[in-house]
């Protein structure tokens, strides 16, 4: 199976070139693309020289361009397609239609793959973005089951890639505003989502508590891990409970369902974490490679390699087990 | 700037989010049918396991709102992934009514050249996005609440172009993000498959407060929504002015079409906005409004509010 792995900076794609990553998934220094951090992502001669350095150790480099266009600003979007083709990008991965529709027109021949962030959770869909925008993957979202995802990949004809590992989305990807609710910055419309930017940090007698926007989203007692306060995975109130109401500060490992995606029909396994050092990255995508490596050697997956690098050092297989729902 | 030749903003109703039972849900359309509504949207909207229970309702309010003179659409669900409700999504553009596209999954079944209307739902947030969408045959289009004035003054502007009706979120508690998982089960301790329709027990959704008590967000399902109900009483002159054709009122409980009534009084200027707000804020679920997304720093945000560090605790 293809590992597909994330940069954030040219030194994270040698990294993960170096590790084993098959495929790695960048993206421009602006508000273009879903992981738009203060020092993170490439510009173009960075992202030249990062496709030739991946190219000649005959792996790929994916370009996302996975935010939606501000009305009255498309031009800046349409010039990362552009330059994405001009710099020889192995495929652009795309969420907007008028995105799609522009990559479809202007570069037939760019691969075009569909970011998460379009949110496809069936077959009928899948297959209308495939024949209308001639989309050849689609990375899904994070709401199936395995067995959801082994009938949609007998119903499609393009490839499906699905997250293995990293931080997780409870909602459907692309179609969640809760974050420019609290704080007027989104994933869609700015590519970050509970940005530190409007992270607080106060020390109280009940704890330290981590505040975005002026919203309290949980309390630690002093000694605890405080994870950091994304909004999904804050500690709230409703009526007589108190907790974690969408979810738990976990992050997703699927390393033990790798043969099960793989018997589903899946393409490539993605992991998450443009944001995150070059060291985590490769010792991710070393972990994976060698996951990948044991099930084509029909050899069990290795165990709890990756445990300590999960976020709040707790880790779910999410929407792919049904009980998560 | 008005140009004297349109038509003034006029209201729509979105589909209900919550899961009211049959009757309330009958009596609801019915008071619809003498409200200052040009047209409504019906049909399931966030969760495909509360149809049963209310979908007889559906053809008696659809044939009320027809012979009361409202257009009337139906909507597709938000998030489509089920078998049956692939099956139900595609039986839509068999109904002699326009389809409101809610998730992009109805586009595949609905047969070119057959006009349709795209819901709040559906990422549309740029002029290439809203361009594709007028040819494949989108005659209206009710933007993400999330945009603010500027994007919607360029969308509603090329709209008006192209001959799609621009519509803004104008009332309603925001449907924020939706999800696999569904939150009143959880909260419940119930899976989603054996949920005992726990959401039917919350007319507007289950609040969520922060651990500092403050007023936040609301679970409706599968769906989440703001705890404050969005209202553009102070920005009707700021749309009108940006060439939105119309409002888009979302359904609560309480006497909907009285909040109908005032915002088509507020529109002819019969009230001004400060008297409709002082209404609504008797009406609507937790009395707490907002319009940041429009015009704000972030979406919570009210106009009429007190300046941000004093409205934001913990600052």
């Amino acid at each position: 199976m293809e590992l597909v792995c994330p940069a954030g900076t040219p030194a994270a794609l040698r990294a993960a070139v170096e590790a084993g990553a098959h495929t790695i998934y960048c993206g421009f220094a602006d508000e273009t693309n879903a992981r738009n951090f203060p020092g993170l992502n490439f510009d173009r001669a960075e992202m030249a020289e990062g496709i030739a350095f991946a190219h000649a150790r005959r792996a790929k480099v994916l370009i996302a361009i996975n935010t939606f266009p501000h009305a009255g600003a498309e031009p800046l979007w349409h010039r990362a397609i552009d330059d994405a083709a001009k710099v020889g990008a192995d495929a652009v991965i795309l969420a907007d239609i008028g995105l799609l529709a522009y990559a479809a027109d202007r570069h037939p021949d760019l691969r075009r793959h569909l970011s998460v962030q379009a949110a496809a959770a069936n077959a009928d869909v899948i297959n209308f973005y495939a024949e209308t925008f001639g989309v050849r993957r689609v990375v899904l979202p994070r709401v199936l089951t395995v067995d959801e995802i082994a009938a949609i990949n007998r119903e499609i004809d393009v490839e499906t890639e699905v997250f293995v590992f990293g931080g997780l989305c409870v909602m459907a990807e692309g179609r969640c505003s809760l974050s420019s609710y609290a704080t007027g910055k989104s994933p869609n419309m700015n590519g970050v989502c509970s940005p530190a930017s409007h992270v607080d940090y106060a020390e109280e007698p009940g704890g330290l508590t981590a505040r975005l926007g002026g919203y309290t989203i949980h309390r630690t007692a002093k000694g605890e891990p405080a994870p950091y306060p994304t909004l999904c995975k804050g500690c709230f109130v409703s009526g007589d409970q108190t907790g974690h109401v969408f979810e738990d500060p976990a992050s997703l490992n699927a390393t033990q369902l790798i043969p099960a995606l793989a018997r589903a029909g899946v393409t490539a396994l993605k992991i998450e974490g443009r944001q995150r050092s070059r060291a985590y990255v490769a010792e991710v995508v070393r972990s994976f490679r060698a996951a990948v490596e044991a099930f084509d050697a029909g050899r069990a997956m290795p165990e709890g390699a990756l445990a300590k690098l999960s976020e709040g050092q707790a880790a779910t297989t999410g929407a792919y087990a049904k009980t998560w729902r | 700037m008005t140009d004297l030749d349109l038509p003034d903003l006029d209201l729509t109703v979105g589909p209900n989010p919550f899961f009211w039972d049959a009757a309330t849900v009958r009596g609801f359309y019915q008071s619809l049918a003498s409200a200052p509504v040009a047209r409504v949207v019906i049909g399931e909207l966030v969760c495909s396991k509360r149809l049963p229970f209310w979908q007889d309702e559906i053809a008696g309010a659809v044939e009320t709102l027809l012979a009361a003179g409202k257009s009337v659409a139906v909507t597709s669900l938000a998030l489509v992934t089920l078998k049956r409700e692939r099956k139900a999504t595609a039986a839509l553009s068999d109904i002699s009514l326009p389809v409101e596209v809610n998730d992009l999954t109805a586009l595949q079944s609905l047969p070119a050249g057959q006009p349709f209307w795209v819901g709040p739902l559906i990422n549309v947030y740029n002029e290439g996005t809203l361009r594709w969408l007028a040819k494949r045959g989108a005659t209206r289009i009710c933007l993400p609440p999330e945009l603010p004035l500027d994007s919607i003054t360029v969308l509603a502007r090329l709209g008006r172009d192209l001959g799609v009706a621009v519509e803004v979120w104008g009332h309603g508690r925001l449907p924020l993000a939706i999800s696999g998982r569904c939150y009143h089960a959880r909260l419940h301790d119930h899976a989603k498959d054996s949920c005992q329709f726990v959401c039917g027990l919350d007319p507007d959704g289950r609040d969520v407060e922060t651990l500092d008590g403050q007023k936040f967000l609301a679970v409706n399902g599968v769906q989440t929504l703001s705890q404050s109900t969005a209202s553009m009483a102070y920005q009707i002159e700021a749309l009108r002015d940006a060439g939105v054709a119309s409002l888009r009122l979302s359904p609560q409980s309480g006497d909907f079409a009285a909040i109908c009534k005032g915002y088509a009084d507020r529109i002819a200027g019969r009230i001004t906005a400060m008297e409709l707000v002082s209404y609504l804020v008797g009406q609507v679920p937790g009395g707490q409004l907002s319009d940041g997304f429009v015009k704000g720093p972030f979406g919570a945000h009210w106009s009429a509010a007190p300046p941000a560090k004093a409205l934001r605790p913990g600052l």
